[in-house]
């Protein structure tokens, strides 16, 4: 041991703990692994607060970003989320909120040295991209999900300052066409880059300069185009770069100008060079003769997105007969039964499918039904996650699936028709989301559609005790539904409900829980301002905003309110709501 | 793979349509998404089983229903919802944007023409778009005869398409909706040369 005076301290066992606690911790990578952590005592709070490295927002109004950045210091990847799904459906006026200036302005300061930023529903402006741009020069991955506010001279500054970029995604964002020519901003030398998703962008792009960004881009491995690159570009990219494991096939048609070129392009030994390709998308404007092309990827794909492809089961057979390894599909409901039926006899490994129709309308006679939910069940046992859309529906279908498919951990299925029964029983459809709740016991996600009563909710109060986010359209008779499923869901943490018959007595109903939950949305429901009122003044950290979709100003004088949103936060109302939000 | 994006109040007015049949209970007259929403306004629809293929041929040969100038196929038979079915904005509108042209000759004429069929909702924005196209026609009242004169030669042209299935049909026997589905190529055909489809005088 060495003596004092020599200049070393051997450390007291308070700092060693606190080492062998920080190294430990790290390792610790699920949040709430780490908010449980944190709980423990001061010290592992503060252990935990310094080897935290991703930090996770998930509602930007929840905390002060001050706050945030104070605590955990040392963070090098940040996820934050604004708005509430509903706002993809309009549901939300313009402009209510969910500005990411002030959240960078605050990483800027704490986390110069950040790498990863992921942003979903936030609102974010071209001044924001060069915020990012320049306060973080070691910037590795921005991806952005369902954002606005943006356009290409925010993409253009990214692209330019941004020299360690490997991740620029861009995910149903809505981009403004500025026409800057971001492309060819990206540096002149070699670029990191290892992913490029643009197929939301709704405009060209200077094909010539993505082309040459490609040969300069050796480590790239996802590439998701838009719909403004043809086929025969397609190829010319392909042929460069046939390391891709992740494609977004752009349009998948030839181009207008379209002349029969010189010599046939041959697609098929493009895609087969492929080797590593696992993961395809686009199909944006297809001409399904040119499918036979993707035949030689099939047998390795895990992930195949058709959901913009209006092709027919004979179209999806041909293809989807060589998919064996298929874990995720999505697709069109053109597709019909018999193409979910195709899918079903092959893809015993798939965990998700999700269906989008191509007509969004109740009233027209739609191409799937219970018969292609059913074939699914019985092909697919490993389901994890579905999404449904359908005009009509049967409780037995329904029931089916969750016997055969216990590792369901979301469940949404979406009857288009409002309050529409069973279509052989003229039933309610309460037995068959009863079943899901009650035979999946590893459910997360809950949405529910078609005719229902309170019996369905006392379902999800009495199984679903997993539940965490469940979503309820035209649904209910009393407010005892609501009621159950306040009072049975302990882990309920986001319940969206638009146009059910639920009062007043709910709110009371779910005080002892809203505090666990991250936010709580109402909307055509029936629900009193005063009630409304009462909630902000009893509940101090819940954040209660009263407004309508159209932008005009709340009347108190109305019998019900429109929409109701509130969110549990530390920081108190916002300053940033527009006038015809009303925070109570 | 991931979410979608806001659509602006605009993009919502544009396809908030506040019709409803006769004795429903219809919105304010005027207002779209302006309309206040309390669950007493929510139409209250019965429909049991789907809308029958019967029904979109009324709407079809009716003809008579406000449209949106371009909108294909009829207008739904009550006011839409703002939000449902819950589908972002950018699906609805990338499927829907597909356009459909196809192949128009005209028997005699050097060259053909594109005809983007999306672009109309009936048979008589068709037609008399071909007319516009093949200036030296005119169509003739289209309900009773279905053919074309040239007015220099005094021939008469009838619009016939090809299917899905390959076949030769007379442009105007199914729902509007049907034959943008099937048709992949319109030939208006010397009167002459119609001998064979035998349904007019």
């Amino acid at each position: 041991m060495t003596r004092p005076g020599y200049g070393y301290d051997p450390p007291s066992p308070d700092q060693v703990l606190e080492n062998v606690l920080e190294d430990v911790l790290q390792f610790l990578t699920c949040r709430s692994d780490r908010n449980a952590a944190s709980l423990v005592c001061k010290s592992w709070y503060q252990a935990e607060a310094l080897t935290r490295s991703d930090l996770f927002i998930g509602n930007c109004y929840a905390v002060a970003p001050r706050r945030a950045t104070d605590r955990f210091r040392r963070v090098r990847s940040v996820l934050l989320k604004g708005k509430p799904r509903f706002a993809d459906f309009g549901l939300m006026p313009f402009n209510w909120g969910a500005h990411s200036t002030r959240w960078l302005a605050a990483f800027a300061d704490a986390y110069p040295c950040l790498e990863r930023i992921y942003l979903k529903r936030m609102s974010i402006t071209d001044y924001d991209l060069g915020l990012i741009a320049n306060s973080f020069s070691s910037l590795k991955e921005l991806t952005l999900v369902c954002c606005e506010g943006f356009g290409t001279s925010g993409l253009a500054v990214i692209a330019s300052k941004c020299r360690q970029l490997r991740v620029l995604d861009l995910f149903e964002d809505e981009v403004n066409h500025d026409e800057v020519d971001w492309i060819s901003c990206f540096p002149e030398t070699r670029t990191c880059l290892e992913s490029l998703t643009f197929d939301c962008v709704e405009f060209p792009i200077n094909f010539t300069a993505l082309e040459k960004l490609l040969a300069r881009s050796p480590n790239l491995k996802k590439l998701r185009l838009n719909r403004f690159v043809s086929i025969e570009q397609l190829h010319r990219l392909l042929v460069r770069a046939p390391q891709l494991t992740h494609l977004g096939t752009a349009s998948f048609s030839p181009s207008e100008a379209g002349q029969p070129p010189e010599q046939e392009l041959d697609y098929r030994a493009a895609f087969a060079a492929c080797k590593s390709l696992v993961c395809l998308s686009g199909f944006r404007e297809i001409a399904p003769e040119y499918l036979p092309a993707i035949y030689p990827v099939c047998a390795n794909l895990t992930s195949l997105n058709f959901s913009y492809a209006n092709i027919n089961a004979e179209h999806l057979r041909s293809v989807i007969c060589h998919c064996h390894k298929l874990q995720t599909l999505w697709v069109l409901d053109t597709v019909g039964d018999e193409g979910l039926q195709a899918a079903a006899a092959t893809c015993k490994d798939l965990r998700e499918l999700r269906l989008f129709p191509i007509e969004v309308r109740e009233d027209t006679e739609g191409f799937v039904s219970e018969v292609g939910l059913l074939a699914v069940s019985e092909g697919c046992r490993k389901l994890r996650s579905i999404l449904y859309f359908c005009q009509r529906m049967t409780n037995a279908a329904v029931i089916a699936m969750s016997k055969n498919c216990p590792d369901l951990v979301v469940f949404r299925l979406c009857i288009m028709g409002r309050h529409r029964p069973d279509h052989v029983t003229n039933e309610p459809m309460d037995e068959g989301f009863g079943a899901i709740v009650m035979n999946c016991k590893k459910l997360t996600r809950l949405a529910v559609s078609g005719l229902l009563t309170d019996k369905a909710f006392a379902y999800i109060g009495k199984y679903g005790k997993l539940v965490r986010t469940l979503s309820v359209a035209f649904a209910g008779d009393t407010d005892m539904a609501l009621k159950y499923v306040l009072e049975g869901c302990p882990k309920l943490q986001k319940l969206e409900v638009r146009d059910s018959p639920f009062g007043d007595s709910v709110l009371r109903a779910g005080l002892h829980h809203f505090y666990n939950m991250r936010f709580v949305w109402m909307s055509a429901c029936k629900l009193t301002f005063p009630a409304c009122g009462e909630i902000a003044r009893e509940m101090p950290h819940l954040v209660v905003e009263v407004f309508t979709v159209q932008e005009v100003p709340v009347e108190e004088e109305d019998e019900f309110v429109d929409t109701l949103y509130m969110y549990r936060s530390l920081e108190g109302p916002r300053n940033d709501a527009p006038e015809y939000v009303r925070i109570l | 793979m991931g979410g979608s994006e806001e659509v602006s109040s605009v993009d919502l007015k544009e396809t908030e349509l506040t019709l409803g049949l006769p004795g429903e209970k219809s919105r304010d007259s005027g207002s779209s998404i302006g309309v206040k929403r309390g669950f007493s306004d929510t139409l209250d629809l019965n429909l049991g089983s789907a809308c029958s293929k019967g029904n979109e041929f009324d709407e079809n040969e009716g003809d008579n229903r406000l449209k949106h100038p371009g909108a294909p196929g009829p207008s739904p038979p009550k006011a839409q919802l703002v939000g449902w079915p819950p589908v972002r904005a950018s699906r609805k509108n990338a499927v829907k944007n597909s356009c459909k042209y196809v192949k128009v000759a005209v028997d005699g004429a050097p060259y053909l023409r594109k005809a983007d069929l999306e672009l109309y909702s009936s048979y008589q924005q068709l037609l008399k778009a071909l007319e516009d196209m093949f200036s030296c026609f005119t169509i003739r009242n289209f309900f009773n005869d279905g053919k074309l004169l040239d007015p220099v030669n005094g021939s008469e042209y009838v619009p016939t398409y090809e299917d899905k299935d390959g076949d030769w049909m007379m442009v105007g026997d199914v729902p509007w909706k049907m034959f943008v589905e099937s048709c992949k190529r319109i030939r208006l055909m010397k009167g002459s040369e119609t001998v064979g489809l035998g349904t007019f005088t």
